[in-house]
Parts: structure tokens; C-alpha cells; sequence
């Protein structure tokens, strides 16, 4: 069994639980053991783009610090957000220096100063790189066959291009899982559209126009649902959509999930650890029709 | 409507302080557009995003009271494709932070239902405070 | 005792503001081989050569030097001026007290202590200056044109009228280029290959000209007026002493109809017996060997069906690559552009949607011999497109991701092109998205002009984001910045005007030319003001686009002078020579060998027989690289010596 840390992030173990339940019981059957760090706190959810103030750099950072603390060299994060402002604050001291010098000053009651050289994984990078795709086809025991799914980045996988784990106007990376599970990964123009983020809270009108205009153009190549590894992204195109359809009478309803959720159920593990009850629009007819190896539906 | 340009205008118009905050270069803009033409917010925006950068080119104070840059998601799709690989989402960030840091709240916590608590998700609100209170 | 004279000019305020001309001259007055000290406010002007002349005269002078600004700009002059007082030609030297000393500093005291320390140094030089003479060099009258497209064609027509023999090399089976392919030109819309073929046929019945096409330059050995050229005739497989141009192998062939045609930009497909378009020079055919199944797998069905149709019994598969060696005295580079590749746009579809297109397939599709007959035609499904959209600027002018440099073509050609889709298409629609519209040609604003008002093409001041496949149409994702709006149109086809970029096989050429590319990998010129047709090595020269991104006007231009180089260059029998070079002391080398691998120029040889290295006089270029590596001392660099350098050197010690 490989052990490697990882950060859950707030999100994760609240609204996004089924987000985590499903990665931890995958990556189990693959031989992967998602070691949560002893000690975390949010990274900060956006990435500072001051130039001016550093200070805002330690929420990530001290992360960093602490997956050294419990021995791990790399760590594995499932939130598309975490994962985009971890790896950029790392990559900033990594690029800096001086500022890695100054940060330390900041956080001086740590035990250890952080020598930024900790790797910050997303879970999707992982699985293509160091467990590969064909070993997670190998492990499905329910093939999604048939099934239709739209790969929806966002924008904290792929932009800015300095994060590098995939393209940024063409990234196939989900799109391969999906495969992997036995599904379709449909062809859409709007994978990585943003879904209007954070402005879901002092703009939810604007959210809800482009919840519209992805969950179309999902549906209009003929997804089933969309998947994401991002709860924000989740929270706007699957809540919103009720605000969406206010405004736009032609949207019909599009199941959202995690990326795990769907690959739980294809290795064969109980849905209920998918906690589709959170989701306001439920996949779980989507299941419905598949048989398990016995003949029996699940 | 008319605009006197002057340099002390421009100066006046916070300029420096927005290159210094945002780390960019205002007239390394050439004003192709490219940024609004991707932005997935400027159809909500009172001016676009090469507007913005535009207005503090020429020293017009409406860029600093603009409803644009409190719009901006940090999507980024802007500045994977400008051409002069300008990160105008650093430039909405320091244009923020010039009425942040004075302690000016855009968005007033207890100005939300409680609703909103119960059922947003962290990461919705501790972004948006993060990027809209002082 | 050898009599220098000093003469410092003030260079109007340039040097007099910060340097004291007569200070200088009192000082340098006091050093025992300076017989004659002035100064003067222009010595470049005729009294200031004047002042020279005389002085040369009356104070019987056998070296001079000038202190003033950099030799770069009148080195020559004054060279030049002391012949016409009977002094050798190197007897002079510049004492640099302007981009050295008064422009460069502030103070006068200092400036001025340092002005005359420079001078004293250039004292020092000229006292053990040698006289030299120049290296004559015979010249074979006969030019190398590498490249067929118009620039070619017109550097060979113009070298070949004045009576000189001419070698054209082009790596295609057939001359033309690119302009062959285009349908109109801007802006008189002329038929691009109805002006061209006529020069074509001139080409290749000039009695001057030998034409090579299929060929390339493998090797280039030698220097101005003896170059030697190895050039590889590519085998056709085709005898086309034999070949009528008839056609019917390219009928015939097994595979017509499989292969993408690179002339139509994979519009079409043909045969692997193929002729490049139906008013090629020469018209012949060709067997493409990546292809062909006989010349990949030596066997095609039970016998080629080329050889059987053939009734001029010209196929030949024995044929092989022939090399053949040239002594050519001048080089004509001119091998043109290529288009930055739609690959490269991930965000416009990174060339996976059929129906968004280059410029050189959109001409393709607009031109009356082209895939559609001249009917604007969609490739994906053959309808005609009623809203399309033009993209400028894809791929140039973006530092970050793509090209630097505006590609200076694609805003008329993109007029043009909507001007010519109306024309074709009355009710459709045309929109360009420019960031500007650049027109700095004859006639180009006026062409522009007649796009918006009275083809009423829509201009949109934006740089489009995105490009997607939806449905049937193509989504574009622009912006108006005039107006201040996003813009989207669903577009049924989206033409994009592709950044104009070198041959993919540029280094390579430049390098076996030994001549230099800039940042972009354009050729480089010597000079980008006043040198613009030639290159930095001798007897080797530039035309058309290759040196960067150019109309047919200016590449014609550009093209007559470098042949006008070309000529100047075969207008005598010999070639002078700078003789500042280097050579070698035959008692103190030790053949070692080490300045062979330094030099390079490959002007230096290793004599194994006698054990010492031998210098050819006509590659050096006196860079001294060869003298500063030699471990024994044995290099003399001519008016460089070493006790020269040290005598240079005292001055500066003195306080």
C-alpha cells in the first residue's frame, strides 16, 4: 500500500464529503492510502495576486510546512481551488527565494523553515502519473457503458499555464478517466469556462447565466451529467441551476457529481458513500440501469 | 462627456500605485480586446476589461469606481491569452485593493440573509470575503 | 623617425562640449613622433579633409590619426584621403574620443585627460602600422539563386539580362512559390499566376539561366567570387528529357486521389505521380518518394500503372539523387516564407475544425484554377458560407505565446480576401477582426477604402478569444472595443491570416551559408537601415521574404537589388580584400593546431607535411580569435602585432 499525504481543504469534509468518501475508498482499491496531515488549516481558497503583500501567502505555505512535518515529500489534494492556490504559492517561493526567506521570518514559530521542496499533486495528476489510467480501468468492475459525461475543468486545472499538469485550451486529463470508467466523455466547447466562482455570493444572477450557458452546452452534446473536482464549481452548476432556469425556461435539469463519485460506483463500491443526498439534483437514476458482474442492478 | 488628460491626471489616478500592487504594466497593453473577448463575466461588467486598463492608460477616474473589477472571478482566461501576457486579473485585484485597504468593504458580511451561511459551501464565502472585505 | 599628425575635431558640440579640443592637442604635441597637432570643428567636412591633405604636405607626415567619432562611420573617408596624398591606405587609425570618451562622461577635466590618452594610443599604433595592400581575389561571373518563389525569379532575370550566368535552385518540383497559389494580388487584384507565369517561362527559356528544381544545396565551401557549391538534384523518377508534361501518369497512378496536395493546402488529394499545378515550370511530373508504393516498397500491384500509360516511356525507378558541384561567385538567398501553423492556436481550434482556414487556403478556394473553381466553397461540407469571418493577427504581434512581429501582409490580404468573397458571394456577409489596419503601401488605403464602403465589410476592432465547433457553425468570440461589447457570431466559416514564418529548414541553410538569423529566424541583414540586401558574409545575398515578412512589391524591389550587389560585384575581374588579417610565423608553430579549431571561419589549415598551420587569405576575416588562443606566440595579426598592443597599452598607465 503507497501512503501519501493529503489535504483535504474545508470543503471537503462538509458539503464535498462525498467528494472525499469516494476518493478514499478508490484510491484504497488501488493500493494508494490518502494519509490526511495531522494538522491543516484552509489554505486561503484564492491565490493573492498582490505583488505587495506576502502575508497572504502563509495560509498555502504553512500547509507545506506541515506535510513535511509528518514525513511526506508530496501531497495530494482533491480540490481543483486547493490545488490551484497550494501549487502557485509554492511555485512562487520555489521561483523566489528572497520571498521564501521573508515568509519564513512570518511563520518563525514553526519548527522547521519550509525549503520549498514539498510536490503539490492534484488528484487527477496522480492518478495519470503515477497510478495511470489502465491500471484504474483494470480496477472497474461495473464499466459505465454507455454513460455519457462531460469533463468540466473549470479554471483553477489548467490556467494560469504555469500549473502545467495539462492544457490549457485542451485538457484531456478527465476526459480520460471518464474513459477509463467505461463512460463517454462528450465533446463540449465549454470545459474550461468559467462558472463564475466566488461571485456566486455577491452575483448570483451572473452565476446563474453561466450555469446556464454550461450545463447547455453540456447537454447539447448529449451529457448526462457533468463532472468536477471543484465544490465551488459544484455548488454553482448544480444549485444554481435552479436560479438559471428562472431566466432561461429551456434548461432541463443536469445531474452534477465529483469525478470519484461516478468511479466508486464502477469499481463496484456501495453508492452510499457517493452522498448523492447532498447533490440538489440527484444522478441517482443515472445508476439505475447498470447491471453488476451477477446480474443484479445496483 | 469629455476627459482632460493631463500627466498629473494620470498620475493622480493612481497609476503607480496599481502597477506596483499588481506587479503588471499598464501600457504594455496595446488594447486588442482579447481579455473581454474571453472574459465570462463581461456581459454582467459597466465597462470591460480593456476598457479598464484603458482608463488608467488615459487617466479616467471612472475606472476607480467601476462595478468591473468587483466582477472578476480570477478565471484567468485572460491572461493565458493576451498577447502581451498581461495578468489583467492582477490589475482587477489592485484595483480592488485600493478601496480594500481603506478599509472600504465591498461586500458588507452581515449584509447577507442568514440563509446564505447555511447553505453556501466555505469556499464560496471565505473566497468572496477574502477578496471583497478589508 | 616616422612624423604622425594629430587631428582632433570637435564634432560641432559633440566632442568640444566635454572634451577640449585644444588641450588635447597641446598634450599630444609633447609625445617626440608627433610633428603636427590640430584641431577643427568638422574634420569629416571638405576644409577638415582639407586641413588633412595640406598638412600631409607641408609637414611631410607618414602616418595620421584622427580623433573623432567612431571609426565605423568615417574610418574609410580618411583611409581614402591619405591615398590621394601618396600615404598607403593603412596609415591612418581613429582615436575614438566621442561614443568613447565625450559622450559617455561628464566631467571635461577627466574627459579630457582621457581623450588624450586615446589619442596617444592610436599615436602608438599607427607608429608601427605597416603599409598593406589589399588581397585581390578573382571572381567566377556566375550567381547561385537559391529559391524559386518571385523573389528568385526576378534576382535571376535581372543577373541573367545583364549577361551573367545564373544557377537557380528551388526544393520543389516546380518554380513559383506561394504567390503561385495565390488567386488576386493587392491591389490592382491582378491574376496572381497571369502576372507570374509569364516571368516563369522567361525563367526557364533564359538562355542565362540554368534552372535546377527538385534540388537543394547540400554544401557550401569558399568565399565571395569562388564559391563552391555542392547541390543535390532530388530524383523525380521522372526522365523529363522524355516527359511531355501530358498527364496521364497522374491519372493513372495507384494512388490518385490519396494524397493530401500541399499545393491546394490539402484541399485536395492526388496521385504520387503528380504534376504541381497545371501552369508549372517546368511542366513535368514528378513521383513523390514518400509516397510512391514502387519507390517505399519497390512494388506496385503487378507493374506500375504510370509506366504502362506512359507513352513517352519516361518513368524511370533506376533514377538516382545526383550531386552535382558549382563555382559560383555570388549567393542570392531567397527562400521565402512559410505560415505559422493553426496546430499552434489551441484556442482557435488548434486546426481541427475543417471549416476555420489559412489565408493560402482561403486564396485557394477563391481561385479560379483552385479545388472549387473559383466558387467559395466550405471544405467541410461544399456549401457556400454566407457569414464569414476574418481573424487578423493570428499568431502575430503576441509576445507571449506566438510571433512578436506584425506579419505586415495579412491586413490587405485580408481586404482582400472579403473583397473577393462578396464579390463571389453577393449576399453574404463579411467581418474582420483587426486590431489595426495596417495599409503603408501604393494604393493599399484606397483598396481598404473600397472593403468597407462598397463591399460594406464589417470591421470589428477586437482580437477574437475563442473559436469553436457548434453544430454546424463555427462560434467566434470577439469583442468590439469601439463599442465596448463582447461579440459573438455564429459563423459558417472563419478565415485565419496565419503569422508569415521562415522555412522550417532555415537554421540548417544559414548555417552551411554561414550567414546569421535574428531572434525571429529571419535572415539577417547587415544593416537594417542602409544594408538591406546583404549579409554580414561577403558575396552572400538576401531577397525577398526570407529576410522577413514583405509584400510582392517591396520583394521585387528587393529582389532587382540584390542583383544589383550581384553585378557590382561581377563588374571586374577581382575582388579586394581588407589585408588586416592573420598569418602565421613558420618558425614558431609547432602545429598544435588549436587555432584551426578556433577559427571560424575555417580559414586556417593544418599543413600535416610540414607540420605548421597555413592561413588562407581570402577566408580570414581578422577577428583575432586565432592569435589570442595560439600557445606559442607564432600568430601575427597584420597592424595588430603584439609589441604594437603593448605600445597601445602605455598610455593608459600614465596618470
Amino acid at each position: 500500500m503507497t501512503k501519501i499525504a493529503y489535504y483535504p481543504g474545508c470543503t471537503l469534509k462538509d458539503q464535498a464529503l462525498g467528494f472525499e468518501e469516494t476518493t478514499i475508498a478508490v484510491m484504497k482499491k488501488l493500493g494508494v492510502e490518502l494519509a490526511e496531515l495531522s494538522r491543516w488549516n484552509c489554505c486561503g481558497t484564492v491565490y493573492s495576486l498582490s505583488s505587495d503583500n506576502l502575508m497572504l501567502q502563509t495560509a498555502p505555505l504553512r500547509n507545506l510546512v506541515r506535510v513535511k512535518e509528518d514525513g511526506y515529500d508530496a501531497v495530494v489534494t482533491l480540490c481543483s481551488m486547493c490545488y490551484n492556490t497550494l501549487k502557485r504559492a509554492n511555485d512562487l517561493v520555489r521561483e523566489e527565494p528572497e520571498k521564501l526567506d521573508k515568509l519564513n521570518l512570518f511563520m518563525n514559530r514553526e519548527e522547521v523553515d519550509y525549503t520549498s521542496d514539498v510536490k503539490v499533486y492534484h488528484l487527477l495528476e496522480y492518478m495519470r502519473d503515477e497510478i495511470g489510467f489502465d491500471a484504474i480501468k483494470k480496477a472497474v468492475k461495473l464499466p459505465l457503458e454507455g454513460m455519457k459525461l462531460a469533463a468540466y475543468y473549470g479554471c483553477l486545472l489548467t490556467r494560469p499555464e504555469t500549473l502545467g499538469f495539462d492544457d490549457v485550451e485542451n485538457p484531456t486529463s478527465l476526459d480520460k478517466l471518464i474513459s477509463a470508467m467505461g463512460a463517454e466523455p462528450v465533446k463540449y466547447a465549454y470545459k474550461t469556462e468559467c462558472c463564475g466562482s466566488y461571485e456566486t455570493v455577491s452575483a448570483p444572477a451572473a452565476v446563474a447565466e453561466r450555469t446556464y450557458s454550461i450545463v447547455k452546452s453540456a447537454a447539447s452534446a448529449g451529457a448526462q451529467a457533468i463532472l468536477t473536482s471543484c465544490p465551488l464549481c459544484f455548488y454553482n452548476l448544480d444549485s444554481r441551476q435552479k436560479l438559471a432556469k428562472k431566466s432561461h425556461g429551456d434548461l432541463k435539469e443536469m445531474p452534477i457529481m465529483y469525478i470519484t463519485q461516478p468511479l466508486a460506483v464502477a469499481f463496484g463500491l456501495d453508492q452510499e458513500i457517493c452522498r448523492f443526498e447532498r447533490n440538489q439534483i440527484k444522478p441517482d437514476s443515472l445508476f439505475e440501469k447498470l447491471m453488476s458482474p451477477s446480474g443484479e442492478s445496483t | 462627456m469629455k476627459l482632460v488628460i493631463s500627466k498629473q491626471a494620470i498620475e493622480n489616478n493612481q497609476l503607480d500605485k496599481v502597477e506596483e500592487i499588481s506587479g503588471e504594466k499598464i501600457y504594455r497593453c496595446y488594447q486588442c480586446g482579447r481579455c473581454s473577448a474571453g472574459c465570462p463575466m463581461v456581459e454582467a461588467m459597466d465597462i470591460t476589461p480593456n476598457q479598464v486598463i484603458h482608463m488608467l492608460q488615459i487617466g479616467d477616474p471612472e475606472v476607480l469606481t467601476a462595478k468591473a473589477p468587483w466582477l472578476c472571478a480570477a478565471c484567468h482566461t485572460c491572461d493565458v491569452r493576451c498577447p502581451h501576457g498581461i495578468d489583467i486579473s492582477r490589475i482587477m485585484e489592485a484595483i480592488r485593493l485600493l478601496s480594500l485597504r481603506r478599509n472600504e468593504d465591498f461586500l458588507a458580511p452581515d449584509s447577507l440573509p442568514g440563509e446564505v451561511y447555511e447553505e453556501m459551501p466555505q469556499i464560496a464565502l471565505v473566497a468572496a470575503f477574502r477578496k471583497f472585505t478589508a | 623617425m616616422k612624423r604622425i599628425g594629430v587631428f582632433v575635431c570637435h564634432c560641432g558640440i559633440n566632442v568640444a562640449s566635454t572634451v577640449d579640443p585644444e588641450k588635447v592637442v597641446e598634450e599630444v604635441s609633447k609625445h617626440p613622433n608627433v610633428a603636427f597637432a590640430t584641431n577643427y570643428v568638422y574634420m569629416c567636412s571638405d576644409p577638415g579633409q582639407e586641413t588633412i591633405r595640406k598638412a600631409i604636405e607641408e609637414h611631410k607626415l607618414d602616418g595620421v590619426v584622427v580623433a573623432a567619432c567612431s571609426p565605423t562611420l568615417h574610418q574609410n573617408t580618411f583611409r581614402k584621403l591619405i591615398t590621394r596624398s601618396g600615404l598607403n591606405y593603412y596609415q591612418h587609425e581613429t582615436a575614438n574620443i566621442r561614443e568613447w570618451c565625450s559622450w559617455v562622461h561628464k566631467d571635461k577635466e577627466e574627459a579630457t585627460r582621457k581623450a588624450v590618452k586615446i589619442v596617444l594610443t592610436a599615436v602608438e599604433k599607427v607608429l608601427k602600422d605597416e603599409n598593406l595592400e589589399a588581397i585581390s581575389v578573382p571572381v567566377t561571373k556566375k550567381a547561385l539563386v537559391i529559391g524559386g518563389g518571385i523573389a528568385g525569379i526576378q534576382t535571376a532575370l535581372d543577373i541573367a539580362n545583364a549577361g551573367h550566368q545564373v544557377l537557380l535552385v528551388e526544393k520543389k518540383p516546380s518554380i513559383g512559390g506561394h504567390m503561385a497559389q495565390l488567386s488576386e494580388t493587392f491591389p490592382t487584384l491582378d491574376c496572381s499566376q497571369c502576372i507570374m507565369t509569364p516571368r516563369m517561362v522567361e525563367v526557364a527559356q533564359h538562355p542565362n539561366i540554368t534552372l535546377m528544381t527538385n534540388s537543394e544545396v547540400l554544401e557550401v565551401g569558399g568565399y565571395v567570387g569562388n564559391f563552391e557549391v555542392k547541390i543535390k538534384k532530388n530524383p523525380t523518377y521522372v526522365d523529363w528529357s522524355k516527359c511531355t508534361g501530358c498527364g496521364i501518369c497522374t491519372k493513372e497512378c495507384r494512388l490518385e486521389g490519396k494524397i493530401p496536395d500541399d499545393f491546394n493546402q490539402g484541399l485536395t488529394k492526388r496521385g504520387a505521380a503528380y504534376i504541381m499545378f497545371p501552369q508549372a515550370v517546368p511542366l513535368k511530373a514528378t513521383i513523390d518518394p514518400n509516397n510512391c508504393l514502387m519507390v517505399t516498397r519497390g512494388k506496385c500491384g503487378k507493374e506500375p500503372k504510370c509506366v504502362a500509360a506512359c507513352t513517352a516511356e519516361a518513368i524511370n525507378f533506376d533514377m538516382k539523387e545526383e550531386i552535382v558541384e558549382e563555382k559560383v561567385g555570388a549567393i542570392v538567398t531567397a527562400t521565402g516564407y512559410e505560415l505559422y501553423s493553426k496546430k499552434n492556436l489551441g484556442e482557435y481550434g488548434a486546426g481541427d475544425i475543417p471549416d476555420v482556414v489559412d489565408g493560402l487556403t482561403f486564396e485557394r478556394i477563391l481561385s479560379a484554377s483552385g479545388p472549387t473553381n473559383g466558387e467559395v466553397r466550405r471544405p467541410s461540407d461544399g456549401q457556400v458560407p454566407k457569414e464569414v469571418v476574418f481573424v487578423q493577427c493570428a499568431g502575430s504581434r503576441d509576445k507571449e505565446f506566438h510571433r512578436p512581429y506584425c506579419s505586415k501582409i495579412c491586413c490587405m490580404y485580408t481586404a482582400k480576401h472579403a473583397m473577393l468573397y462578396k464579390h463571389n458571394v453577393h449576399d453574404g456577409q463579411a467581418y474582420v477582426f483587426y486590431i489595426d489596419v495596417r495599409t503603408g503601401g501604393k494604393g493599399y488605403e484606397e483598396f481598404y477604402d473600397r472593403t468597407t464602403e462598397e463591399e460594406r465589410v464589417v470591421y470589428l476592432r477586437g482580437k477574437v478569444s475563442r473559436i469553436f465547433q457548434d453544430g454546424d457553425k463555427v462560434m467566434v468570440w470577439g469583442i468590439d472595443t469601439l463599442t465596448g461589447k463582447k461579440v459573438e457570431i455564429a459563423a459558417d466559416m472563419v478565415v485565419l491570416a496565419t503569422a508569415m514564418v521562415p522555412q522550417e529548414d532555415i537554421k540548417e541553410l544559414s548555417s552551411k551559408l554561414k550567414i546569421q538569423i535574428d531572434e525571429n529566424d529571419w535572415l539577417s541583414e547587415a544593416h537594417p537601415k542602409l544594408r538591406p540586401v546583404e549579409t554580414l558574409t561577403s558575396g552572400i545575398f538576401l531577397a525577398g521574404a526570407a529576410q522577413g515578412p514583405k509584400d510582392i512589391p517591396e520583394t521585387v524591389s528587393q529582389a532587382s537589388g540584390a542583383a544589383s550587389k550581384v553585378l557590382a560585384l561581377f563588374s571586374k575581374d577581382t575582388f579586394e580584400r581588407d589585408p588586416l588579417i592573420a598569418d602565421v610565423d613558420e618558425d614558431l608553430c609547432v602545429g598544435c593546431g588549436v587555432c584551426v579549431e578556433i577559427c571560424p571561419y575555417g580559414a586556417r589549415e593544418l599543413d600535416k607535411a610540414r607540420g605548421i598551420v597555413t592561413v588562407n587569405p581570402v577566408l580570414c576575416e581578422g577577428c583575432g580569435a586565432c592569435a589570442a588562443g595560439c600557445p606559442s606566440g607564432a600568430i601575427t595579426h597584420a597592424n595588430f602585432s603584439a609589441k604594437q598592443i603593448l605600445n597601445m597599452v602605455t598610455p593608459y598607465l600614465d596618470k
